[in-house]
């Protein structure tokens, strides 16, 4: 253990390089720069709201756009922080091959500069609420802990993926899928209430999601409605599990990198 | 006399490599094979049981055919590899000079991938700063520092890479073959800071295919042939043994 902290240590400035690399290289392309971070969802929950406002009839309520924004925004941290942190050791291939680092830098710092940029667009989440009258109340602080969970969450699927996708080129299609499925299930769009309205045994279907979890909590501290514990504890044993399995994992697997990329 | 500690250990490593017949690399393939039962390998040794040591101020040729397992040695000793059994220890940081710049970011500027290429390196920020304008400055870049690495030529390339590698002191040097860095005035640059390095007593591991550049260097030398160590001691006898192997 001891060993692996001072490794950490003598490495923790390439992990901070690397997470700044994945922040500023994001937009250098663009014109706009970083500003798209806070432009592009904004942009889709416009659209989400006009055609699911009138399909769902939800259009009358001034609340649905920061729904649909906070959910959007914490799925889609989950979804590129696991797709890039998954694809993280064959990027860094070449650096791998010819030079000694500790490899678990770059799942990590895959995970970390997209939440980054996910802590920035949240910014947009702030501004859209106010506009549209949704005031903090002292839940508000009860935000970080949901934050926290998706964080942990993210970094063990990453580390697991980013384990087996060395090994397994197609998996990146089939995580592709498997978060699609984890979308519909994330209720971005539509409320489970009116789902479980006629059917209340669906509930189960949400609640073993565990992004689902950590987005209702968020919602419940934004709106400032009673905290749903029990799905908060679910999501934060599932994150840690998550993370002890992609730990183990990598750490067992991680001398073979080298031999399949 | 004095009894210096080894600064270099390798002991009794063996590296193996699993050759497939077929690469799977699919979880598709793989499935439908486990379930056939086709999974095969080919257990190939790249090493077998090499064990050495080296003092400071050894600088050491490796010699061997090719596939002779050199460069899989050097990457053992780089911890790039991992050996199958056995152990390396080394004292002190290990500078490879294989490959100049593979931890180079194109799209980065070249004062950017200073950074990043130094933390690839396990340098502190503190220590770029510090050796940023030496860096900058030996490398001969100029204005071209700030303007993507995607533009530059590949001789600018290699020589910020060996600018940033060598702006420290190792106690541990990896050449793999002589450095062929820029012109000949740079590659005159280039091996005064390596005879420096030579100077102030750093070990150093050379693999090359000339006798005589080796000679040239190194004060010992070992002969690998098919992963296994055939023989290690002072320059002399063994380059005559090796000649004598060529001859053959």
């Amino acid at each position: 253990m001891s060993v692996f902290i001072k490794n950490f240590m003598r490495y923790r400035f390439l992990l901070v390089e690397l997470i700044k690399k994945g922040v500023k290289l994001k937009y250098r392309r663009s014109y706009l720069g970083i500003i798209w971070t806070l432009l592009e969802p904004l942009l889709t929950t416009i659209v989400l709201t006009v055609i699911f406002g009138s399909l769902l009839n939800r259009g009358d309520s001034t609340a649905y756009p920061v729904y649909i924004l906070s959910g959007r925004l914490l799925y889609s941290f989950f979804s590129s922080g696991t797709n890039t942190s998954m694809k993280s050791i064959r990027t860094n291939a070449g650096m791998i091959k010819k030079v000694y680092v500790p490899k678990y830098m770059y799942p990590l710092s895959s995970v970390i500069y997209n939440y980054v940029i996910f802590l920035i667009s949240l910014l947009v989440l702030a501004a859209v609420s106010v506009f549209l009258g949704v005031f903090p109340t002292w839940r508000i602080f009860i935000i970080v802990i949901p934050l926290f969970i998706l964080l942990i969450l993210t970094v063990g699927v990453g580390m697991i993926l980013s384990t087996m996708a060395v090994f397994f080129r197609d998996l990146e299609y089939l995580w592709s899928v498997a978060l699609m499925l984890i979308m519909y299930s994330s209720a971005i769009f539509y409320y489970v209430e009116d789902i479980t309205r006629n059917s209340p045994n669906k509930e189960i279907l949400f609640h073993a999601n565990p992004l689902y979890c950590c987005i209702a909590v968020f919602r419940d501290a934004l709106f400032g409605q009673p905290i749903e514990w029990g799905l908060c504890l679910y999501a934060a044993g599932f994150s840690v599990i998550s993370l002890i399995v992609g730990v183990v994992l990598f750490y067992k697997k991680q001398d073979k990198f080298i031999l399949y990329i | 006399m004095t009894m210096a500690k080894p600064v270099l250990e390798v002991e009794n490593v063996s590296m193996q490599f699993n050759l497939s017949k077929e690469k799977v690399d699919n979880l598709k393939e793989y499935i439908i094979k486990s379930l056939r039962g086709q999974i095969s390998y080919n257990e190939f040794w790249a090493l077998s049981d090499v064990s050495f040591s080296l003092n400071k101020g050894d600088r050491l040729g490796i010699l061997g055919m090719n596939g002779a397992g050199k460069s899989t040695l050097l990457k053992v000793i780089a911890g790039v590899l991992k050996a199958t059994k056995g152990s390396v220890k080394t004292r002190g940081k290990i500078v490879p000079l294989l490959e100049l710049g593979a931890g180079f970011d194109k799209q980065y500027t070249g004062a950017e991938n200073i950074y990043l290429y130094g933390s690839v390196l396990g340098y502190s920020k503190t220590f770029i700063n510090e050796k940023y304008d030496e860096i900058v400055e030996f490398s001969e870049l100029g204005d071209f520092i700030n303007v993507p690495i995607k533009n530059y030529s590949s001789g600018m390339k290699a020589r910020l890479g060996f600018a940033i590698a060598t702006v420290v002191d190792p106690e541990i040097l990896i050449l793999d073959e002589v450095l062929a860095v820029g012109d000949a005035k740079f590659r005159k640059k280039s091996e005064a800071k390596i005879q420096s390095m030579f100077d102030k007593g750093v070990t150093v591991l050379f693999v090359s295919h000339s006798l005589k550049q080796v000679k040239r260097i190194c004060n010992k030398a070992m002969i690998l042939d098919h992963g296994k160590l055939l023989s290690f001691g002072d320059i002399e006898p063994i380059s005559k043994q090796y000649r004598q192997m060529l001859d053959a």
